[in-house]
């Protein structure tokens, strides 16, 4: 079998549509949303802020919490039960891992940034979606930061590599398929996430995590857009 | 810790005004709803009343109908304080002040009997639909109560039911069928702080409440579900102000949900 053409009419190192904004939610010290086809996160950012129970503090730097979730609706499928899942837990995990390189937390003994990324709607790419809108949230916050995140899943659909994954290649039935979620610090060439599941090999593995670090900066140009942009919107008021 | 918030509020009702300027029965501005904004749930809207924001969703699932009603269907309602929408909020599974808000919807819903539970019924003692509604706070500045019954509805107006063939939904086709509704519940809460009565409260006035009234009624005025909340008492003066306030005011939050 051969993958002549993507199932939604994409290039095949084409993204689907992709919207940012930052400031979306007055309460938070930083906030944006990042939607990419179906898929949309917001993320708010509150801290440095104390932190509670006082034994959890760390003198020497700040800590970072992330917690992603679905919204109850948020699923094509059935109804996602509230109160986080194992899988939601783990996407917390490496969400934390993927935005810690950028951060300077020396800065904040003692004090924790949270943040928080919430699903209103999902289909494929949700973690990668969600890395984005927290990275701009955090520079949003005015937090010390050495670089944006920028993530995006690429991966292999039968005999093609392709970025940006969507439901239908994810479940793709006739052949080999392979996801790879990654995120980068563009302005450093480092990589701060990378899962994989599926089948592929490692000379495609290769070029395939070339597409996404190009693809990457294309994204990180819309975050820093999204960024600007509020301050120019502040400025005509 | 709010005496001093709480005596210049005060303040300023005697010069008949609020903090933000407003009368003492205006919603704020933007006063919003937008339908179908998730195309992942069966039914949806967004409402903002100023800096409030909340989405609701609808999902439609099959059960076995309660064994006392074998041939209804339900609905269900849950509400998640989402620690992403205020910096008070915390993760963890839904406290009272959730619950509150979740059950108060809920009644003003279920009470107005707009929503016929039999003809949600598929197949007696066995199979009924069940429409589970969750309220989301992107942001909450205040008045949650009223954003959220007013969503709830919108979202319940607007749903379209999803294929359901061989005992299996398949929510990726909706089908045209609607939920039939007999009437349109709206709720309105009225807030007492001091001898005032007030619509619309932002957090700041929301943390200095003597008592609230959420009051659901029709379009006839019919009243179909309230509640009291606060830790102040009402007189049965007050109550009457507060029910006309709140009929008053229903009817220009129901012209949102058309």
């Amino acid at each position: 079998m051969v993958y002549k053409e993507r199932l939604g009419k994409r290039k095949f190192d084409e993204t689907r549509e992709i919207e940012a904004k930052v400031g979306v939610i007055p309460n938070a010290d930083g906030s944006a949303y990042f939607k990419i086809g179906n898929t949309w996160a917001y993320a708010a950012v509150y801290g440095p802020r104390n932190l509670h129970p006082k034994f959890l503090q760390d003198p020497s730097k700040g800590i970072l919490r992330c917690n992603y979730n679905m919204m109850p609706f948020s699923s094509s499928g059935e109804r996602v039960r509230p109160g986080g899942s194992r899988r939601s837990k783990e996407i917390s995990l490496v969400t934390q891992k993927a935005l810690l390189p950028v951060l300077d937390l020396e800065e904040y003994p003692n004090s924790v940034v949270d943040v928080f990324i919430e699903l209103p709607q999902t289909e494929a790419g949700s973690r990668c979606a969600g890395i984005c809108a927290a990275s701009m949230a955090l520079a949003d916050a005015g937090l010390a930061m050495r670089d944006l995140v920028a993530a995006v899943s690429v991966g292999r659909v039968d005999d093609k590599l392709v970025v940006d994954l969507d439901y239908k290649e994810e479940s793709y039935e006739d052949g080999p398929v392979a996801d790879i979620p990654v995120a980068m610090m563009p302005n450093h060439d480092k990589i701060t996430l990378l899962q994989m599941d599926g089948l592929i090999s490692k000379e495609q593995l290769k070029k395939a995590i070339e597409m996404g670090k190009k693809v990457c900066k294309d994204i990180y140009e819309i975050q820093k857009k999204a960024l600007k942009d509020k301050y120019k919107t502040n400025a005509n008021k | 810790m709010y005496k001093d918030l709480r005596e210049h509020i005060i303040k300023l009702f005697d010069s008949n005004t609020r903090l933000d300027g407003r009368k003492f029965t205006e919603y704020r501005k933007p006063l919003s709803l937008d339908v179908d904004v998730i195309n992942t749930a069966e039914g949806s809207a967004r409402v903002k009343i100023g800096k409030t924001d909340i989405i609701v969703g609808v999902k439609a699932e099959i059960m076995q109908p309660y064994p006392d009603m074998p041939d209804q269907g339900s609905i269900q309602v849950g509400a998640e304080l989402l620690p992403l929408s205020n910096p008070d909020f915390e993760l963890g599974p839904p406290g009272q002040e959730a619950i509150e808000l979740a059950r108060v919807v809920d009644r003003g819903i279920r009470e107005s009997k707009c929503i016929d539970f039999k003809k949600l019924c598929v197949k007696e003692g066995e199979k009924a639909w069940v429409l589970v509604i969750d309220i989301c706070t992107i942001n909450d500045a205040g008045n949650l109560f009223d954003a959220a019954a007013l969503a709830a509805m919108a979202a319940l107006k607007t749903m379209r039911f999803p294929k359901y063939e061989n005992d299996k939904i398949d929510y990726k086709e909706k089908t045209n069928k609607k939920l039939e509704l007999e009437c349109i519940p709206v709720s309105v809460t009225v807030n007492k702080i001091g001898d005032k009565f007030i619509v619309d409260p932002d957090s700041e006035e929301e943390s200095v409440i003597d008592a609230r009234l959420t009051v659901a009624s029709l379009s006839d005025e019919t009243l179909c579900a309230m509640q009291k909340g606060g830790d102040y008492p009402l007189t049965s003066e007050d109550i009457d102000k507060m029910v006309d306030i709140a009929l008053e005011k229903a009817k220009e939050l129901r012209k949102l949900v058309k």
